[in-house]
């Protein structure tokens, strides 16, 4: 049972105009099983979230803590942290030149287990995972992300997540970009990593699309860098209903 | 041209002889077509090399005066070689009308080594599916090497040199491409830390002809290799590709000429290298002349490299000469910058630690040059020496 605590977090980030403060108190749990949506508009901060737990060196943690299993990550380098079982599938993932998604896959998997896959099973388990997002054999012989459609790239992104087995995935905007089929394939992914692993999801969107294929058992809604409101499923629907309004406007009279 | 007089104060020997004007970079003499340079077999008509030559002010010319100036009289290094096909390597002795049947030197290192050689391995590819390999083993003293590689009429061969060991030479090499022919020739420099070497490739393409060029610069403390392509023949192409590798104190330099000299003629020229290290200097020149016969030329050129820390240096120099407005294309790019962080970021972020996601960047870079060659066999084994040379860079 893995446990992914976030308390009283804040963050800033470094602008050209000094560091600008992102993250004001944020408190967060997530379970192995558990799938939690973060929702909130453009510029609250949700990536800001992902990225910050995920490592990325742009922001600055000016207090408070986040621990998984009890130990803390933001003692952990990038890699230390994914081989802690902290996974990040990305808006926008990186273009690797010269890198073949094979090489790229083995190499990420071996530093996980910290020994190289067995080869047989290895090459069924990718085979698998890439019909399964009805991805073309081919893909394998690409470059990592380079000239990938933005579909492509975000069923790359949960390929990852299906081969890697993290305990807990972070999904930023996954389904930003995506038509109604390509974001199925991906719901389904994710939805066949938390059967099989009993993954804890955290689901970053703007909108309560993909809610419909992954169904969240919790849902944050996120303002101006911190959770302003909580609930169920129901939440969503409201949200649905109601957009952000209600909250961005209280949130600019506080 | 004209003799540059010599100096009344002090007479240089060499200078007497000598039959090439003296440019020096000092813009005393204009600025004169790529195709307009001295060219001689004998060393003693160049002028003495001062290193403010257009050909010489990137070179560390003091660390090479031995290959500029000196006696280049080592024993011939042994060669190891696999033949496949219709591929043969025999020797013909310093006089035989096939050296010089392609090159004639355009600066003082080769013809240095063009004026003291016994003789000259000629490598013949005849047949469809021709194969060489030829290693060559480094023992010390300072050399001259000539190799003359021929490719018959129509056929097709895959050519891999590779040098190893210490010492130091000045190699040419005559690549001709016979009519309708395809050649694919490797050359792999990985001496040890303290080689030093001068070489020249001379190419010229017949007819239709193709040949694929590439050049990987791992290890030496100097490695200059100029490759010099003459499509003559019209319909021809040269693909001519490099991959470099400098770390501390090396130099690697390569400087490139293609001369478009006939009709629907294509090349394209890339090149990539990697720097890491305090005083690594890696030098890019590439000169592409569109000559007045060269209508319907297609011509690209790139350069890129990546500096993975402080203290290094990379020149790249493009240039572009174009004599015929009647041509498809003419195009260069070169950049030159240091290390991707979201790349790292991403890597690490899938638990491949620092140092391996740096390695497998670079390895990435360089292997898109790799890529391009279109040989299984080649680009398994050339990926490997890139891997070898990252993993000693790191250990």
């Amino acid at each position: 049972m893995a446990e992914l605590k976030i308390n009283d977090l804040h963050v800033s980030v470094l602008t050209d105009q000094g560091a600008k403060s992102i993250l004001r108190g944020v408190d967060l749990v997530v379970r192995s099983g558990e799938t939690h949506a973060i929702m909130g508009p453009n510029g609250s901060g949700k990536s800001t979230l992902a990225y910050t737990i995920a490592g990325h060196p742009k922001y600055k943690v000016e207090s408070g803590n986040i621990t998984l299993d009890g130990v803390d990550v933001l003692a952990m380098s990038i890699d230390e942290r994914a081989r802690a079982g902290l996974f990040l599938a990305m808006q926008y993932p990186v273009e690797i030149p010269g890198v073949t998604v094979t090489n790229f896959l083995r190499t990420a998997k071996t530093s996980i287990d910290g020994e190289p896959p067995a080869v047989r099973t290895w090459i069924k388990d990718v085979k698998t995972s890439m019909e399964n997002l009805r991805m073309d054999p081919s893909f394998a012989q690409r470059n990592v992300n380079e000239g990938f459609s933005g579909g492509e790239k975000k069923r790359h992104e949960i390929l990852q997540l299906e081969l890697l087995k993290p305990k807990i995935a972070i999904l930023d905007e996954t389904d930003s970009g995506l038509d109604v089929d390509a974001l199925k394939v991906v719901a389904e992914g994710v939805n066949r990593a938390k059967s099989s692993t009993d993954v804890g999801v955290l689901l970053i969107t703007h909108y309560t699309r993909i809610l419909r294929y992954i169904h969240p058992d919790f849902v944050h809604v996120f303002v101006d860098g911190k959770i302003a409101e909580e609930g169920g499923p129901e939440l969503a629907d409201r949200l649905e209903d109601e957009g952000y309004d209600r909250f961005v406007s209280a949130s600019k009279v506080g | 041209m004209v003799a540059a007089s010599p100096s009344a104060a002090a007479i240089e020997h060499s200078r007497l002889f000598s039959k090439q004007h003296s440019d020096g970079g000092w813009g005393l003499v204009p600025i004169q077509s790529r195709v307009g340079r001295f060219r001689s077999f004998k060393a003693a008509e160049f002028e003495p090399v001062s290193g403010f030559e257009t050909e010489w002010k990137y070179t560390p010319i003091k660390l090479i005066d031995p290959l500029l100036n000196g006696a280049l009289v080592g024993e011939q290094p042994k060669l190891e070689s696999r033949l496949e096909g219709g591929a043969s390597l025999n020797w013909v002795d310093a006089g035989n009308p096939l050296i010089g049947s392609v090159g004639i030197p355009e600066e003082r290192g080769s013809a240095n080594a063009w004026s003291q050689i016994a003789g000259a391995h000629v490598l013949t590819l005849d047949g469809t599916d021709c194969f060489a390999e030829i290693a060559r083993t480094g023992e010390g003293s300072a050399l001259a090497t000539h190799l003359v590689v021929r490719v018959s009429a129509n056929s097709k061969a895959n050519v891999v040199l590779k040098g190893t060991g210490a010492g130091s030479s000045s190699d040419n090499v005559e690549i001709h491409v016979g009519e309708g022919a395809e050649l694919t020739l490797v050359t792999i420099q990985d001496w040890d830390d303290s080689y030093t070497q001068l070489s020249t490739h001379f190419i010229k393409l017949d007819r239709d002809s193709i040949v694929r060029h590439v050049v990987v610069s791992l290890g030496g403390a100097v490695v200059r290799l100029n490759t010099s392509v003459h499509l003559a023949g019209q319909g021809s192409e040269a693909e001519l590709l490099g991959v470099y590798f400098a770390d501390e104190a090396q130099h690697l330099e390569h400087q490139v000429f293609v001369n478009h000299d006939a009709p629907n003629t294509k090349s394209r020229v890339n090149y990539r290298g990697a720097l890491n290290g305090l005083g690594a200097r890696t030098v890019w020149v590439g000169d592409v002349l569109i000559r007045p016969t060269a209508t319907g030329t297609d011509s690209y050129e790139e350069n890129r490299n990546l500096l993975l820390s402080e203290g290094a240096r990379a020149d790249s120099v493009p240039n572009l000469e174009i004599e015929t407005g009647e041509i498809i294309g003419a195009g260069h790019a070169s950049a030159s910058g240091r290390f991707d962080d979201e790349q790292l970021f991403y890597l690490q972020a899938r638990g491949i630690p620092e140092e391996i996601a740096r390695r497998l960047v670079v390895e990435g870079f360089l292997s898109g040059v790799v890529q391009r060659i279109g040989i299984p066999d080649i680009e398994a084994a050339l990926i490997e020496a890139i891997r070898a040379e990252l993993s000693r860079e790191s250990g």
